[in-house]
């Protein structure tokens, strides 16, 4: 029951806190309290969102994903070379963004389960090679002349964007998987203690690809996403994304250690996140200030949640 | 010197205990006795300033005190030694042993020569052959164990709190830290003492205080208790015989192990265990028994060698191969290759067995928790709930939980590496009945276990290694205590 009732007391603590801060955004600006808004703030955080879900698998394991952001813009651009009026069918750059992604995740999870080389470094190095291929793909330009059928995926579907509905439909997938899928189960326990857990039979190895390769595919469709959101593949697209995907996921509860954390958790630091960002741009605070504000906001939440888990 | 005045700790709405007050001495070895989860621990972490206590408070050298951290209580000279190992394991052990109190040049710059030769005096003092420059890594359990001793030995403390020191520790070290907790006594050093070995306390011990259900039952000066007395005080019943009958094995073989190599570690180990039997590997520490389970279990495999199930051979290479050939293991290493802290008590018992609640990869929660609450009750694993983090149960309640995940899986062979270490005397004849009645079910049971009394008594055979060979298979029921040690000795 412990574990439960501090699991509730983080969400309902998170929770105050997004209220707290939509509560002085509805006070303090005449824009933010409204159905436009919201829909502005979900049509926001679904990239982060998808991003966060994806990376919240590998955190779980006890690793990390700095290549998400270098791995959107080299998705993106595979998925807009394909994407051009009359090439293919829509459904062919698609797959290839995705399947850019899988790869990517697939390679960062061989280094680190076959090569042992520390998940900090293998997906630094992705990060960087990553960008680099999706300089050298575009020549460092833009690709764009995109489909319109592609294009549309940044549009509304019965008035909702897709990309929050490709958001929402991740995030219950990936919360249906922890919960009810043996894979979630072993995805806590190697995270818990990996040594127990192989001496336990868990097959260690293949359930850490499994969680990066996973990633890989969410960063994939976030990047095509993020193509057809700005109609052209972008090789500089996705800078430090990693950082408000990973922050997100961290302020939700999840051990950077490995071994804890919820989907839940993830989805309100995504939201919190989100909020903070569109509220200080209705604000009109400068971008300048807003990296600061953010920052402290960030690292403010996670040392609140931990001295209420202390105490 | 220190005195616990109704001193008292809750956890979670439970008192785990209650107001209790007990005086230490200089110059004094007082054992505190009492079964897992009597508080003999708590008491001593708040002695310590590990935990602050809900109740009472401590007094230290006349005066009321209250520690806000280990620290506190260091500089005030009371040092503890932890039945959990905390060692540093990438710093050398040196490094480990100076930590916090490192000899410092000008400027904070590290001595090094002083740090080397202040551990070598201290592992000296402990007659330990560990070179103080070698990393924590690579040392044994025992080792370990010393190297914590020395560390809190370093402290020049006043008060020295000892949580079980002696549980991974071979004889001979046994004897080395007695000899220098006698120098310590001689000057002036209070002594707080746990164990579970009967033998020590009454070797040791100048007084014996008796926990139980965190209450203090009893203290006493030792020569006025025996062990019956002792046993009585701390179970609150008697125990009439923790080691249940034998029942003769079968004679249908279940695993032939033949010429099992991994240099250095051990070599052309070979033997057979039948259905129904109980078969112990015994040995000095260091002499290759849990290297030699750890091959059959797929954690570490051999280099050469056979092994050989119902017959027909097979490859281990990991624990998932020896887990479906039907071998399950309980490992010795319980916090390192046992327990997954944050999961609950509950899904830590069904993890190896998992696919069993799955229809194809989907849990089925339902089967799930019926299994758990099963497990629980059959394993008398104490918990709060189900959900409860394994982390917070006591060492013989998260036993049990670890038994419960080896048999859940139904295993025809069933490793015990030493299943008995560093719990209470209830658990243990709760363990030991149970190993009995998986005998009597047609299992077979490989026992490693450094008691002697033990695996005298519940094994039908004694495989005895000494430095990785085989040097003697005997008849449990024939031989003696002596007998297994001259095999064990090193020549």
């Amino acid at each position: 029951m412990l574990s439960l009732d501090r699991n509730l007391l983080h969400r309902f603590g998170l929770l105050l806190v997004i209220l707290l801060v939509g509560t002085a955004l509805s006070l303090s600006t005449d824009t933010f309290l409204g159905i436009a808004n919201f829909t502005n703030v979900a049509r926001q955080v679904s990239i982060n969102g998808i991003l966060a879900v994806g990376v919240t698998f590998v955190l779980l394991t006890g690793g990390v994903d700095l290549s998400l952001g270098s791995v959107v813009a080299l998705s993106g651009v595979a998925c807009a070379t394909f994407a051009h009026p009359g090439d293919h069918s829509v459904l062919v750059p698609i797959a290839v963004g995705l399947l850019t992604g899988v790869a990517c995740g697939l390679l960062n999870g061989v280094l680190v389960t076959r090569g042992g080389v520390a998940p900090f470094i293998v997906t630094l190095g992705m990060m960087t090679i990553a960008r680099g291929l999706a300089l050298i793909f575009s020549g460092g330009r833009p690709v764009a002349n995109m489909s319109n059928e592609l294009t549309s995926l940044a549009g509304d579907l019965f008035g909702i964007p897709i990309p929050v509905l490709c958001f929402t439909g991740v995030a219950l997938a990936a919360w249906f998987f922890l919960r009810n899928f043996r894979l979630g189960r072993h995805i806590y326990a190697i995270g818990g203690n990996e040594h127990a857990a192989r001496a336990a039979g868990v097959p260690v190895e293949r359930v850490k690809l499994f969680a990066y390769g996973l990633c890989g595919l969410l960063t994939g469709l976030a990047g095509v996403v993020l193509a057809a959101r700005i109609t052209t593949g972008q090789p500089n697209a996705g800078q430090a994304y990693e950082l408000d995907a990973i922050a997100a996921v961290v302020i939700g509860g999840t051990s950077l250690a490995g071994g804890v954390g919820t989907i839940t958790g993830t989805l309100l630091g995504v939201l919190l996140i989100g909020v903070i960002n569109n509220g200080l741009d209705l604000m009109g605070v400068s971008s300048y200030y807003q990296a600061v504000i953010k920052g402290v906001i960030i690292v403010g939440a996670v040392w609140l949640d931990r001295r209420q888990a202390r105490s | 010197m220190l005195r616990a005045h109704e001193l008292r700790k809750d956890f979670g709405g439970l008192t785990v205990l209650h107001p209790t007050s007990v005086e230490f001495r200089p110059g004094e070895v007082h054992a505190l006795m009492g079964e897992n989860g009597a508080g003999k621990s708590t008491l001593m972490k708040i002695l310590a300033g590990l935990y602050p206590p809900d109740g009472g408070h401590i007094e230290w050298r006349g005066a009321r005190t209250d520690f806000a951290s280990p620290h506190d209580a260091l500089m005030a000279g009371i040092a503890m030694i932890h039945q959990e190992l905390m060692p540093i394991p990438d710093l050398t052990v040196a490094e480990n042993i100076t930590l916090g109190s490192e000899p410092c040049g000008r400027f904070g710059r590290i001595d090094r020569r002083a740090q080397l030769a202040r551990a070598r005096k201290l592992l000296d003092e402990l007659e330990a052959d560990i070179a103080p420059p070698r990393l924590m890594r690579t040392l044994t359990v025992a080792q370990t164990q010393v190297v914590e001793i020395a560390k809190a030995l370093g402290r020049q403390a006043d008060v020295i709190l000892m949580d079980e020191p002696t549980a991974a520790l071979s004889d001979h070290e046994v004897g080395a830290l007695f000899r220098a907790i006698a120098r310590l006594k001689a000057r002036g050093v209070a002594i707080v003492y746990t164990t579970h070995k009967m033998d020590e306390v009454f070797k040791l011990a100048d007084r014996i205080s008796v926990l139980r259900d965190g209450r203090l039952v009893s203290t006493a000066a030792a020569n006025e208790l025996d062990p019956s007395k002792l046993i009585k005080l701390m179970v609150g019943r008697e125990l009439a015989d923790v080691f249940p009958a034998r029942l003769a094995a079968s004679d249908e073989v279940l695993l032939a192990v033949e010429g099992l190599t991994r240099e250095p570690a051990y070599r052309d180990v070979s033997f057979r265990i039948r259905r129904g039997e109980v078969l112990a590997l015994a040995g000095l520490m260091g002499a290759g028994r849990t290297e030699v389970v750890s091959a059959i279990y797929g954690l570490q495999p051999a280099s050469g060698g056979q092994i050989r199930l119902k017959g027909r051979q097979i490859s281990i290479r990991n624990p998932q191969d020896a887990l479906a050939a039907g071998i399950g293991m309980v490992t010795e290493d319980r916090k390192g290759l046992g327990l997954i802290p944050a999961l609950g008590v509950g899904q830590n018992i069904t993890l190896t067995a998992l696919r069993d609640f799955c229809h194809g990869q989907i849990l089925d929660h339902t089967a799930e928790s019926a299994a758990i609450a099963a497990q629980l009750s059959e394993f008398a694993v104490k918990a709060s709930d189900p959900a409860q983090p394994i982390a917070q149960l006591s060492g013989g309640n998260q036993q049990k939980a670890l038994l419960a995940r080896c048999l859940l899986g139904a295993p025809d062979l069933i490793i015990l590496d030493e299943p008995t270490r560093g719990i209470d005397i209830g658990a243990k004849a709760e363990i030991y009945a149970l190993i009995q009645k998986l005998a009597r079910s047609g299992k077979a049971i490989l026992l490693v276990s450094s008691e002697l009394p033990e695996v005298l008594s519940l094994a039908h055979r004694i495989v005895v290694l000494r430095r990785g060979s085989v040097a003697a298979t005997l008849d449990a029921m024939t031989t003696d205590q002596e007998t297994v040690l001259r095999h064990a000795m090193p020549l």
